[in-house]
């Protein structure tokens, strides 16, 4: 197995007083999407920008692709792309020229045209970079990122506040990054962007990793059972459905009647026994759902305190 | 030999920023000539008798062609530095292979052959249109001035990154310490209107000294080649202190 492109141990960093990274352990393999998930001022920049060179840390052992980042080196430079949080352009170049500026700093950098076509701004190439709209301007930050060919992508929450097509266009871009064989790391603190786009995501909160998996199983491990809610035509409300216990009658003056709930950790087979019973039994099921908690419902929980 | 097609390849680009840019093509390019053409309008071909006689004009060339070298090196780096600082874009770079020295080489060779473009297009213009003779027996001293001058300067431009805040008040603070020394120095009023000790103080800071530099060599009275060693001592000493001040004190990632 390939040594980790990324490894941290028991990484710190004060300012002043203010521990802001509070002893992070993290590994990211080659070839992988890791996703930092984590609202404002967890820690998440500060980690990033230690990775990439331009911090130094207050205690712990980082290496980026086999260096230590606080020493970088030109070479190591020619190895690691970066989008950093804010957009980072030069308003009178175009497209190609900005891409052509960069791509002359790297010994062996990737073709220009190309590069284009993979941030989806033919259309844009000769329009300076001042005059694209904000998410044309983000991919193009991408673009030059990608200028060198790096191994290594640093992505610090690369659609914050972009509209939801720009966010759609931005994912498919950077789902296609992983195709290239780029290892990715990313942060954002939209759960539905890691759960898209990461193979493995952390959430951190306070300097602090609190939970780290795939997203499959962040959702599966248990933090919360699958919800099955509905209501029962006519307003009845049986205090107790066979195979369930009781159900819980949550008593919502909407009109449509009270809506029953139950938690289950085999919502497949639930839900199956729970629609023979009302067949049986005559009665309608209206609004019936099968809920799996969603990554946003884990990162509310576990960032709760 | 890469490192020097490194710096041409910035140079290239920036360039290009340059001349796109209309806040720097109407500061730093047009703004000196139309000052040029104001002062002649003015002050027509008088003579000014202190000075041996001289036409009006003659004193305004080398005077302008010193506002426009610290209008393309001073002013122009200590603002688009700031800019470029603020925007993130100096961050970017330094994420980059590129050699730090490498960008700013660059930034500076922009900056000198903006001052070269400059001076001679005042001293063209001076001569079509008002006769003001172009010294070429003095061109190796206009030259060493020029260079001495830009360097300096752009040392100067870069430390005063440093102490401003914020892309807003890179302009206002720039121009603070330029417009008073500007009129101090001579160079917007004629130097036998302005009191010798206000022309003594003002022979401390830069400005005064490189336009005593230039106009030596621009004086058709002057003798020995047009040089101005003790002068150019004086602008090198500041240029030499920015270089320190920018080497310990230059900025890479934003202040805001």
């Amino acid at each position: 197995m390939p040594a980790p492109v990324i490894r941290i141990n028991g990484l710190r960093k004060f300012y002043g007083d203010l521990e802001a990274v509070r002893g992070l352990d993290l590994e990211v393999e080659s070839g992988e999407v890791f996703a930092i998930l984590g609202p404002n001022g967890a820690g998440k920049t500060t980690t990033v920008e230690i990775l990439e060179g331009y911090r130094e840390r207050s205690g712990g052992e980082v290496e980026v692709l086999g260096v230590d980042p606080s020493e970088p080196t030109p070479a190591w430079r020619e190895r690691i792309g970066i989008v950093l949080q804010g957009t980072a352009l030069e308003p009178f170049l175009t497209v190609r020229e900005s891409l052509s500026l960069y791509a002359g700093y790297y010994s062996a950098s990737r073709d220009v045209d190309e590069v284009i076509n993979l941030v989806g701004l033919s259309e844009q190439a000769s329009s300076r970079a001042g005059r694209l709209s904000g998410g044309q301007q983000r991919r193009l930050d991408v673009g030059i990122a990608l200028i060198g060919d790096p191994d290594l992508l640093f992505l610090d929450e690369p659609t914050t506040g972009f509209d939801p097509s720009a966010r759609r266009q931005a994912w498919e871009m950077i789902a296609g990054l992983r195709d290239l064989g780029k290892t990715v790391l990313l942060t954002t603190h939209y759960m539905d962007e890691a759960q898209h786009l990461a193979d493995r995501v952390a959430i951190i909160a306070k300097g602090r990793i609190l939970a780290e998996d795939t997203p499959e199983n962040l959702r599966d491990s248990g933090t919360g059972p699958a919800r099955i809610t509905f209501r029962l035509a006519d307003g009845a409300r049986p205090e107790s459905v066979p195979g369930f216990g009781p159900v819980n009658w949550t008593s919502e003056e909407s009109g449509s009647g009270p809506l029953a709930l139950i938690e289950t950790t085999n919502p497949v087979e639930d839900a199956n026994r729970l629609t023979g019973w009302a067949l049986d039994q005559g009665l309608e099921l209206v609004e019936f759902e099968v809920r799996r908690p969603t990554l946003e419902d884990i990162y509310l929980e576990v960032t709760r305190t | 030999m890469n490192s020097i097609r490194l710096a041409l390849h910035e140079f290239r680009f920036d360039q290009k920023v340059f001349w796109r840019n209309p806040a720097s093509v109407f500061f730093t390019a047009l703004l000196p000539v139309i000052f040029l053409l104001i002062f002649a309008t003015i002050f027509g071909n008088d003579e000014i008798e202190s000075l041996g006689n001289i036409p009006t004009t003659t004193y305004y060339i080398p005077a302008i062609i010193t506002l426009a070298l610290v209008s393309a090196t001073f002013v122009s780096l200590a603002i688009n530095l700031t800019v470029a600082r603020e925007a993130g874009l100096l961050k970017r770079v330094r994420g980059t292979p590129l050699p730090r020295w490498v960008f700013i080489g660059g930034r500076v060779g922009n900056a000198l052959v903006i001052s070269l473009v400059m001076l001679a297009a005042i001293s063209v213009i001076g001569k079509v249109l008002y006769g003001a003779p172009i010294p070429w027996s003095n061109l190796p001293a206009i030259l060493v001035t020029l260079v001495v001058g830009a360097a300096s300067f752009c040392c100067l431009g870069i430390a005063l990154t440093a102490v401003i805040p914020s892309r807003d008040a890179a302009s206002p603070i720039t121009n603070v310490i330029v417009l008073p020394l500007y009129f101090l120095s001579g160079i917007f009023i004629p130097e036998n209107e302005i009191p010798d000790q206000v022309l003594a103080i003002a022979g401390f800071f830069p400005i005064r000294p490189l336009f005593e530099a230039f106009f030596s060599s621009y004086d058709p009275a002057s003798t020995g080649g047009g040089f101005e060693w003790a002068n150019l001592l004086v602008v090198a000493a500041w240029g030499l202190a920015g270089l320190i001040l920018a080497i310990r004190y230059f900025r890479w990632t934003p202040r805001h």
